[in-house]
């Protein structure tokens, strides 16, 4: 089997284009973001209650129905920039899948063998997972702190990460690399939401204190945000789904260990971490059902869950040499 | 309050007596707070195995560090900073945790085992209490209202208490959810059973490494492994008697790629031949990285691979001292490697050979030949010729230098031999010759028996189903009051109150009540909502 160079190179184009989409993207969601505090005080308070709110799929008419606080009226508010920042979205996420769609066929395998494939493979199923959440809840004010990481992963990925499009070391030839690696994905793309949602949930809660002591909290793009007790259980919802898909990460690794190097587990720095990792999710479960841990330290743990996760990608992968050393980076 | 300053210290510490003090530290043991700080605690202690080098993985590495850091390396020693996951205090937390766990989770299964077959809780007075109510007026019966909403939890998996009140009215609790629970308890439970799973494993399971060249048989015996790691309980002289042939290796490296993925591993294959026992059939298969051959009571893997030089050395008669193919260890990604030939019986000295083989060998002027390809593109021998007494060093792969040395030229440097397949030079000093015949490659197995692993693997399915009915079965208690009203205008009504609990985070109590009073009559009119805020 040999490397296809042509189709390699034009999945590196569609990368660029894919990261041009997104930065409209990224624009539009800030803008609505920007745009959300004079909404906010057209129509007083939020309500905490976004699943009445009419999802608005990709292209069609930009309009959402926020329901006021205390009253039951829908209130009819037009959201062009975020409807427009959701449909270049998605026009990214078909780029973007195209790109590793088309790096898979030029290697002839799945495109997750190095960390610069990690990264864009991993980084199209934050949106995908982002796009799919869009469905079940309007988190579009969530737009800027999905796409801008999203960004910020593929520009680290196109500069530092860079390799060339090449065959797998023969312990990654495996179904396994398909299934343990796919599934880390998509709850790492959750934990990711989780995260933005986390340090949301963190602002918001602080300002929703200080209103406390002086009356109203300063005005800020954070009006266009839900309530902080909101933004708390759609993170827990994120963070629910995301653990148990690590556990299987975890699990699916260890049968994977065990048929390449004959043991399950042998605390390999990757290892550690992913148990790491799993160990302080479990903490922060743990945390919301323990009193005097409620809310903001669990949120806390939490955060430092995802800088575990940071970690072991970033650090772990480049500087920590084990079994798992298959960064390519350089 | 008395005056003594004795009780002014520790006002709120009651005498408690060893019997009191030791449920008290139960209680605090498995308390969910000590749960969450051990939990927490072990992460934290996970961390440092992953930074210092360990002797499990890598014990070359720890020598290493031990030297480059003469001070701080001993001192890290002591507190078992290289044996993190076999320490004590890396064993204590991860203990105390599971005691904890055990602590805690026993009684909650007996709590639940008799929750499960209990009915429903009777349903409170003040639904306004409750985290979400509601309270509708229907133009319909008691009767007919009461059968449906029964009709739509009963639907819904709920379970049903109905109570008759001395008004008329009727009253509902409904319970569902019981899985939650069973799957929380399944959870912690299983990860029980993984601990024990894991250290069964490592007490009745064993592992022995082998470097076996092409054309070899490897015996499955304690002494034919160069080294073998037996759990505690296990009796090394009981291995199971299988046999394994190599009959040839495959390898393939990256030759089209550039930069630092040229020369990459891309396929190493074994094509072996085992039998169960002594005197068995043979059974071909071919072993390759994700894809051990299984034998009864042991799995085997490729996990290395090399070059074993066939090296012949004759006596200066022209008679075959020595002639074997040698394994030699590879050192890095272009596969320069080191090993040694050990001619004992050599006369009046006996001889070693130390030195490196280069599969793809590189000149440069004034520098030492190396590798600059894994593959054996243009093989070659760089050889030190030794003379002495070889001892009786068990390692295969060095030379002991105090009992040995190096052969000089004339001029006081020592003698190197550099040969490509097929040549053959003689020792200085009439010392004979030595013959590179060829090149063979060796097959680096791993022999692994573990008694625990289907069993570890049983435990985490358990426990990720577990996780699952606990993380996602909603456990909702749902209340319903019927009560029959006449309006002014002289129809019967009937007024249905509602209201819901949910254990743990739930966001769907709203919805669930919107579906129950939806059941009770169909096109309903917009509830007369009473939400109060959360
Ligand atoms: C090896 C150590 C432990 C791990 C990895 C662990 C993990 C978890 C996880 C991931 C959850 C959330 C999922 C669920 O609701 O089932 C959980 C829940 C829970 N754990 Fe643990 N746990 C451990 C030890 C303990 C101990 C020692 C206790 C008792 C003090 C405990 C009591 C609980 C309880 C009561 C819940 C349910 C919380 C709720 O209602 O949401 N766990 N545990």
């Amino acid at each position: 089997m040999s490397v296809n160079e042509t189709l390699a190179n034009y999945s590196n184009l569609l990368l660029y284009s894919a990261m041009a989409s997104y930065t409209g993207a990224f624009l539009g969601y800030t803008m609505d973001l920007a745009g959300g505090a004079a909404r906010a005080e057209r129509s007083t308070a939020l309500a905490a209650a976004p699943r009445e709110l009419a999802m608005v799929g990709a292209g069609e008419a930009a309009v959402g129905y926020e329901r006021a606080g205390g009253a039951d009226v829908p209130v009819r508010v037009r959201r062009k920039s975020a409807a427009i920042a959701v449909s270049l979205t998605v026009l990214a996420l078909l780029l973007h899948v195209a790109a590793v769609v088309l790096r898979g066929l030029s290697v002839q395998r799945p495109p997750w063998g190095n960390m610069y494939e990690f990264a864009t493979a991993g980084s199209a199923v934050v949106t995908l997972v982002f796009l799919a959440a869009l469905r079940w809840r309007d988190l579009r004010y969530l737009g800027t702190f999905v796409i801008g990481p999203v960004l910020l992963t593929l520009g680290l990925a196109v500069t530092v990460l860079y390799t060339q499009a090449g065959q797998l070391v023969p312990s990654l030839k495996s179904v396994w690399l398909a299934i343990h690696v796919s599934v880390a994905f998509i709850s790492s793309a959750l934990f990711t939401i989780a995260f933005s949602l986390t340090i949301l949930y963190l602002v918001q809660d602080r300002r929703e204190r200080q209103a406390g002591a002086n009356g109203v909290p300063p005005r800020s793009f954070m009006d266009a945000i839900p309530a902080a007790r909101e933004l708390d259980l759609v993170a827990y919802r994120l963070h629910a789904v995301a653990f148990p898909l690590w556990t299987f990460t975890l699990v699916a690794g260890a049968i994977w260990a065990e048929n390449a190097w004959g043991r399950y587990w042998g605390w390999d720095p990757k290892e550690v971490w992913t148990f790491v990792i799993w160990v302080v999710y479990a903490g922060y479960l743990h945390a919301r059902a323990t009193r005097g841990w409620q809310g903001r330290k669990a949120a806390v743990v939490a955060l430092v869950g995802y800088g575990c996760i940071l970690f072991n990608f970033l650090v772990v992968n480049i500087y920590i040499v084990g079994l798992h050393s298959y960064a390519g980076v350089g | 309050m008395s005056g003594t300053p004795a009780s002014n210290t520790a006002p709120t510490l009651p005498r408690l007596g060893p019997v009191g003090t030791a449920r008290f530290v139960w209680r605090q043991l498995t308390s969910m707070r000590t749960a969450l700080f051990l939990l927490l605690l072990l992460a934290v202690a996970a961390v440092p195995g992953s930074v210092l080098p360990q002797r499990g993985i890598n014990a070359g590495q720890v020598s290493a560090y031990l030297q480059a850091h003469p001070t701080l390396g001993p001192w890290l020693d002591r507190i078992g900073g290289f044996d993190v996951y076999s320490s004590v205090w890396f064993s204590a937390i991860y203990l105390l945790l599971f005691v904890s766990l055990v602590g805690c989770v026993l009684p909650r299964t007996r709590q639940h085992l008799r929750a499960i077959t209990a009915p429903p809780p009777p349903a409170p007075r003040r639904f306004e209490r409750l985290p979400v109510h509601r309270r509708v007026e229907l133009d319909a019966d008691p009767a007919p209202t009461l059968q449906a909403a029964q009709a739509a939890l009963r639907s819904r998996h709920y379970r049903l208490l109905v109570a008759a009140l001395p008004d008329g009215g009727h009253e509902v609790s409904a319970e569902r959810g019981r899985l939650r629970e069973t799957g929380n308890l399944v959870f912690h439970l299983s990860l029980v059973l993984l601990l024990v799973a894991v250290a069964a494993g490592h007490l009745l399971g064993w592992r022995g490494d082998v470097i076996v060249p092409v054309g070899a048989t490897f015996s499955d015996a304690a002494a034919n492994f160069d080294t073998i790691d037996p759990g505690p309980w296990v009796n090394t002289e009981n291995l199971p008697p299988f046999s394994v042939s190599v009959r040839s290796m495959t390898v393939r490296f990256d030759e089209q790629a550039t930069g630092s993925l040229r020369g990459a591993p891309r396929e190493f294959q074994a094509d072996v031949t085992s039998t169960a026992a002594p005197g068995a059939r043979e059974r071909p298969f071919v072993i390759s990285v994700n894809h051990p051959l299984q034998l009864d009571g042991a799995k085997v893997y490729l996990l290395g691979n090399g070059y074993a030089p066939v090296i012949t050395v004759r006596d200066a008669k022209g008679q075959v001292l020595y002639s074997d193919a040698t394994p030699f260890l590879p050192q890095d990604g272009n596969y320069t490697s080191v090993g040694v030939v050990k001619v004992a019986g050599a006369q009046p000295q006996q001889i070693g050979l130390n030195g490196l083989f280069l599969p793809t060998v590189a000149f440069s002027a004034g520098k030492l030949p190396v590798s600059i390809f894994p593959d054996d593109k243009n093989p070659a021998l760089a050889l030190m010729v030794f003379v002495g007494n070889l001892g009786d060093s068990p390692s295969v792969y060095t030379l002991d230098q105090r009992t040995m040395s190096p052969v000089k030229n004339p001029d006081g440097s020592p003698v190197r031999l550099l040969l490509s397949p097929g040549q053959q030079v003689d020792l200085p000093g009439g010392r004979g010759s030595v013959t590179f015949e060829r090149v063979e490659r060796f097959a680096g197995l791993s022999v692994r028996h573990d008694p625990g692993r289907v069993w570890a693997l049983f435990a985490s399915i358990a426990a990720m189903v577990g996780l699952s009915l606990s993380l996602f079965v909603p456990r909702r208690r749902v209340f319903l009051r019927a009560r029959p009203v006449l309006g002014d205008d002289g129809v019967r009504r009937t007024v249905v109150e509602v209201a819901a609990l949910a254990r743990g985070e739930d966001t769907g109590l709203d919805d669930e009540l919107d579906r129950l009073l939806r059941a009770l009559d169909p096109p309903h009119r917009q509830p007369t909502l009473q939400e109060a805020p959360a």
